[in-house]
């Protein structure tokens, strides 16, 4: 359109704030890279010299060695991310569905205390969650990162697939209701899958604040070396008096990888997806 | 028309008693979900702080750990530190979410790829993109100081986290690069869901494109810029993973924001009473807060007609 149409300047001016703004972005991972590649006689080198002629992999075979849980540590992550994913949706769904569709009393009372918990982190309330784990017999265990992770999801989750369920039309819903089939059917039949692209943006966005923010809980409330995810596995080798930094961050692009390469095949379908439900409101 | 009335009339008879009920059963297992994870913890944080619960004993203090925390000038520095941190960052991530979020939106060629790459901070754990800014702050190795040397902005080596005021700034840059990029996709997103009839009608009555930004894509945006900014305020506010991993606090608490202080007095010290009094503060002033802030949100949704 003739309207969409830059100068030449406007463009230079457009992609010149992109790359600005993609440097700050992208310079860590930049960093990272090139720092896994170089050894550390070139690391530990005064001044500063970005390149260096002896550039190798060499990190990434001696990483295995220097973080031998490395694997299991990735693994974790990924369960621990997918299992909070799962456990949220089963909550999630139907609330959501009874806030998208059904009137009734304290409606807006109890979304609203759902939403309240967004203020709490569970950094806040560590010390009494701590003696529930305890108490659970949960410390020590998958479970003491993924009860508090689902907790502080489910609000989340709820809002933006209310958001979704909202715009899917009430009429398909009405006629199987008409025609005698139950609540539970219409949502399982009817509305669950018209909802699923509504569900993939929820359950993605709900897996990102899984595997983002795992850190805390996962050093408060476990001890097992072979239970703890990524995060929490790597940090435990920083703050020593030598730090292989080559090895670390080969460490770290090579656990965040596999996350990473599904992600950027799924963004595009996200970032349409979060227009469709959170914007709304 | 007439079709539609009598099935909504049917529905709504077959509705009437069981709605309610419905409704509830479908809500009830988050709510107690919650309850057990949140509320009740909740209950017993503000229970805790009027004790002075530790490892071993715990007994009944009434008031004397909040007495504690108000007569101290270093909880005082703490809870305006903590303000500080959250505005900076905030209208940081917010304003250079913005630009981001404007520049992605141009028609030009490659935007999708764009789009794509600046995701990463946001997805990754943020601890592990904490390690890598670790990495970059060191003093004599790393990416910022020398970088910094060579264009002659400091003489010699800095170590950028051993300085209360530069690791203040630091910490802030890596809060900003965690929290932009969900910021940029939520502002993008909201920016191509506004009508383009509208610019079009701007554009033929010959607005300009500086014109069309301030009078059309704000306006219209602006109830998610509220709504996504008392979010990232909540989550700046309680923002854990990358002070600790950076600062732990420090140097000499020039890093210790309520959320640190509260976990390290907690987690660190076992002064669980002490530490809850810490946590009750957070709650109740993020709750003043955001109360200020929907009533806020509210004039504007009014304001630009949204519902």
């Amino acid at each position: 359109m003739l309207m969409d149409r830059y100068t030449l300047l406007q463009k230079i001016g457009i992609y010149a704030g992109i790359a600005l703004f993609m440097t700050f972005i992208l310079l860590p991972f930049v960093e990272m890279f090139r720092t896994s590649l170089s050894p550390m006689s070139h690391l530990f080198h005064e001044p500063y010299e970005m390149w260096s002629d002896k550039f190798s992999f060499d990190a990434y075979s001696a990483m295995w060695v220097k973080v031998p849980l490395l694997g299991r540590y990735i693994v974790n992550s990924i369960f621990v991310a997918t299992a909070v994913t799962a456990i949220t949706m089963v909550f999630v769904v139907p609330a959501a569905y009874a806030y998208a569709r059904l009137e009734f009393p304290f409606k807006s009372i109890s979304l609203g205390i759902f939403l309240a918990v967004n203020m709490f982190t569970g950094a806040v309330l560590l010390i009494p969650l701590y003696r529930v784990m305890r108490t659970l017999g949960l410390l020590n265990t998958y479970w003491a990162m993924i009860i508090p992770g689902v907790a502080f999801l489910i609000p989340t989750g709820i809002w933006l697939l209310r958001g979704y369920l909202e715009k899917i039309p009430r009429e398909l819903e009405e006629a199987a209701y008409v025609d005698g089939a139950s609540r539970i059917y219409t949502l399982r039949r009817v509305v669950l899958p018209l909802a699923v692209p509504g569900l993939i943006v929820v359950g993605v966005s709900v897996f990102i604040g899984a595997y983002a923010q795992q850190y805390l809980f996962a050093v408060t409330f476990n001890q097992v070396p072979e239970l703890q995810p990524l995060p929490a596995g790597l940090n435990q080798f920083i703050g020593y008096q030598t730090v292989e930094w080559n090895q670390m961050m080969a460490a770290a692009l090579t656990g965040v990888l596999p996350v990473m390469v599904v992600f950027l095949f799924l963004q595009k379908y996200l970032v349409a997806g979060l227009t469709a439900g959170a914007v709304k409101e | 028309m007439a079709e539609a009335t009598t099935g909504k009339m049917v529905t709504s008879t077959r509705r009437g008693l069981s709605e309610s009920w419905f409704a509830w059963v479908m809500i009830a297992p988050a709510m107690i979900f919650i309850g057990v994870i949140v509320a009740w913890p909740l209950l017993e944080t503000i229970r805790l702080s009027f004790t002075d619960a530790d490892l071993g004993s715990e007994n009944w203090v009434g008031t004397a750990n909040y007495e504690k925390l108000f007569a101290s000038a270093k909880f005082m520095d703490v809870i305006s530190r903590t303000f500080l941190w959250m505005v900076l960052s905030v209208s940081l991530k917010l304003i250079v979410g913005l630009i981001g979020a404007t520049l992605l939106n141009a028609a030009v060629p490659g935007r999708a790829l764009f789009r794509a790459l600046i995701m990463p901070p946001w997805v990754i754990p943020i601890a592990i993109g904490c390690i890598g800014w670790l990495w970059l702050y060191n003093g004599h190795f790393g990416f910022v100081s020398g970088m910094a040397q060579r264009f002659g902005l400091i003489d010699g080596p800095m170590e950028f986290l051993a300085y209360k005021n530069s690791a203040f700034i630091s910490a802030i840059v890596t809060d900003v690069w965690v929290g932009t990029p969900m910021v940029s996709l939520f502002f993008l997103a909201a920016m191509q869901g506004v009508s383009r009839d509208l610019y079009e009608a701007a554009w033929v009555d010959g607005a300009g494109r500086w014109y069309r930004f301030r009078r059309i894509t704000i306006p219209q945006i602006m109830p998610v810029i509220v709504s996504m900014s008392l979010l990232s305020a909540i989550w700046t506010f309680n923002s854990f993973d990358i002070i600790y991993i950076l600062t732990q606090g420090g140097p000499r608490g020039g890093t210790t924001t309520l959320i640190i202080d509260t976990y390290k007095t907690a987690i660190g010290n076992f002064k669980f009473g002490e530490g809850a009094a810490r946590a009750v503060v957070i709650v109740v002033l993020l709750s003043i807060f955001s109360l200020l802030y929907l009533n806020v949100l509210n004039r504007v949704n009014k304001h630009y007609g949204v519902k």
